[in-house]
């Protein structure tokens, strides 16, 4: 579910990037630069980790982009599998909540019943701060 | 302060009043930059107040400011825009929270069915298209208030879009000319509210209360056809009004139920918009003209010193007055949006396209709610203008106060006073009374029947306006009496006997016979003085009218 999400998100965030550079490069070139897996990284705070894990989503997208060999001029963009199905309405009555304590328990630090959390984002080290690669 | 004003705005600080018809501008007060705007005359740009700086010695520069708002509305329900936890204002931190609140894994979100009401009431309220099929997408950004790391609301397809909101601004002295400006309403959504942080400077940590996450918000984005932070306010005041007739929602801003950010820039009238920052933490109705205003000041001053304006979020500091940068984003935020898989498109229906034998409580129809909208303030107003007669100012001022409209149609109702009487008696001495204590409506120690006794009274003639005005303090002073028995207490009855009053003319114009000879020579201000001097001897329990009359006719000859 969670890497369908990224993909999915990956997609059409390259899209849109692809959009700005696809004149040069119609078919793409397929290599993904070291600029948007820093940003990816970023974003998702997801890390890739290695050359490899980089070369694994270059196959990715160029996996999916076979897509594109399907002429869908006029054809409504699918955007949920879930098309066909009711969206059902809840009435508007309180049956949950009331569970402090519950949640609490899940937490590392609690004050006085609340959650702490650090004092906003802590930011990614730059990349040059970072690990390099290693080779597997 | 109830009729709000358009203002120009000059950078020394100095306001002025503006007549903005015909070609000429006069203000009084002119600031060193404002003599030169006295000659320009009026520009292309049709009713957009400018601002003339401080430098133009050196050659004139006028800007325009453009102002879009976004506004966040937490609508009125009982429980939350995805799941069933409640929605109230003040509880013991995260006892409102359920799993689904809390991003506990193997939740699902469940639209709640009053929230979907509340959008298409206000889309209809605010002259919108209602899209029939709407879709909700994930937000994605990391923060410790939002624990999914992602917030569920409608980007790519809301459920209401293209409307517009009129606003009334009140321009020029007496007699003050009311202008209707509309903004157009991009679009209108359904969102999750996050949770509340809680700053801990001292500890370095910040607490957080997930009880406001998931409360359902109604995003209303308005379109920058505004142009000053008076137009802004007016607007948000106008929503605010709407909102709270409706029922959607209380549109409290001191409670967080109303918050508003601004997209603000600046540029010379005739060239292309110039780069727009966002101003946020605008959370007081008090201070969003100020902030929206000084940001506009700001950016004017930085453009006049050759400097750039950077697209950044700025916020307020209600204690130096001016906007300050927020913490640094990385870039621009990319939130990555993308469908929200867990929840199928929104179809609404109206009557013709409405499925034979569906579950009524799992469709909904617009032309159903169309039928039920309550009215709106501006019918409102209008309705009190032909009902009443009163003028449109007044009309806007009754609606300005919660509850006064309550008061005064109930005074109305008992008594036989003119609607103008009524309307001047309310806004004028009654409004006085309770801002000078700062007293709501409900608060208010004169109730609706001892204001319409006495006005009766006064209506009468069996009281003085005078008297009635001394009734009316004491009436505010000590509950429980009603005002015949203080007119009765304090002995404020008219003189009532003709006969008592026309002797007390004849003594005093024998007693003072100058005056009555400068009466006659034809000094119109003369006789002023008999009556002071009749009113005197009555203890001022006689009718000045009616003296003025016995006076007249003893004079002429």
């Amino acid at each position: 579910m969670w890497a369908l999400a990224t993909r999915l998100g990956l997609r059409s965030w390259l899209g849109w990037r692809r959009g700005f550079t696809s004149k040069a490069d119609p078919q793409g070139s397929g290599r993904v630069t070291a600029e948007v897996i820093e940003h990816l990284e970023r974003l998702a705070l997801v890390d890739f980790g290695s050359q490899e894990a980089v070369a694994r989503l270059e196959k990715a997208i160029a996996f999916a982009d076979r897509l594109r060999a399907v002429d869908t001029d006029g054809v409504e963009p699918m955007e949920s599998v879930l098309e066909d199905r009711c969206l059902y309405l809840r009435s508007d009555s309180v049956v949950e909540g009331n569970c402090a304590e519950e949640l609490l328990q899940n937490a590392h630090q609690v004050v006085e019943e609340y959650f702490v959390a650090p004092p906003g984002n802590i930011s990614l080290p730059k990349q040059d701060e970072q690990e390099p690669f290693s080779d597997n | 302060m109830a009729a709000p004003m358009l203002r120009w705005w000059c950078l020394g600080r100095r306001w002025v009043l503006a007549c903005i018809d015909g070609g000429s501008r006069h203000g009084r007060g002119a600031a060193i930059g404002f003599t030169s705007s006295r000659k320009r005359g009026q520009t292309s740009v049709a009713q957009q107040p400018l601002i003339t700086s401080q430098k133009s010695r050196k050659g004139e520069h006028e800007w325009a400011a453009v102002v879009g708002l976004e506004i966040h509305a937490q609508i009125s329900s009982n429980s939350k825009l995805f799941s069933g936890s409640r929605v109230h204002f003040a509880a013991p931190p995260n006892s409102l929270v359920s799993f689904f609140d809390a991003s506990l894994p193997g939740t699902l979100p469940v639209l709640n069915r009053r929230c979907v009401e509340a959008a298409v009431m206000t889309g209809l309220a605010l002259n919108c298209r209602i899209n029939k099929k709407s879709l909700f997408d994930r937000k994605h950004y990391f923060y410790a208030d939002l624990p999914a790391g992602y917030q569920i609301t409608q980007q790519r397809l809301p459920i209401a879009v293209n409307g517009s909101l009129a606003y009334s601004v009140c321009v020029g002295k007496k007699p003050s000319r009311v202008i209707t400006k509309t903004v157009r309403i991009k679009q209108i959504q359904l969102e999750q509210d996050s949770g509340k942080s809680l700053h801990d400077e001292l500890r370095s940590q910040t607490l957080i209360d997930l009880n406001r996450a998931g409360v359902g918000l109604l995003e209303v984005v308005l379109e920058p056809d505004m142009s000053c932070g008076e137009e802004a306010a007016t607007a948000v005041r106008e929503l605010q009004l709407i909102l709270q007739a409706l029922g959607t929602s209380r549109a409290n801003m001191a409670e967080g139920q109303l918050r508003v950010d601004a997209n603000v820039s600046v540029h010379h009238p005739g060239e292309p918009l110039g780069v727009r920052t966002e101003v946020k933490n605008l959370n007081s109705a008090k201070f969003l003209a100020k902030a929206i205003d000084s940001e506009i000041e700001r950016q004017i001053h930085e453009l006049e010193n050759g400097r750039e304006i950077l697209n950044e979020t700025r916020s307020f500091d209600y204690k130096l007055g001016c906007t300050m940068p927020m913490r640094d984003k990385e870039g621009k935020q990319d939130y990555r949006f993308m469908p929200e898989p867990n929840l199928p498109p929104l179809l609404l229906y109206d009557t013709e396209s409405l499925p034979p034998g569906a579950d009524p409580q799992q469709v909904i129809n617009i032309d159903w709610i169309r039928e039920r909208l309550p009215e709106l303030p501006s019918e409102t107003r209008e309705r009190l203008i032909q009902q009443y007669g009163i003028l449109p100012e007044h009309s806007f001022a009754l609606l300005n106060e919660v509850g006064l409209l309550e008061f005064f149609q109930n005074v109305i109702k008992e008594t036989r006073a003119e609607p103008k009487k009524v309307t001047s008696w309310v806004l004028n001495i009654f409004l006085g009374f309770l801002k000078q204590q700062n007293l709501a409506v409900n608060e208010s120690p004169v109730t609706p029947s001892a204001l319409a006794e006495l006005l009766n009274l006064l209506d009468r003639k069996a009281i003085s306006s005078t008297a009635a005005k001394q009734v009316f303090e004491e009436l505010w002073r000590s509950e429980g009496k009603t005002p015949s028995q203080i007119v009765s207490e304090k002995q404020l009855e008219l003189m009532q006997d003709q006969e008592a009053l026309e002797r007390a003319c004849h003594t005093v114009m024998e007693g003072h016979p100058q005056v009555v000879m400068d009466v006659k020579r034809g000094n119109p201000r003369a006789i002023n003085k008999l009556i002071g001097l009749v009113r005197k001897a009555t203890l001022s329990r006689a009718d000045p009218t009616a003296i003025k009359e016995i006076l007249e006719r003893k004079l002429s000859p």
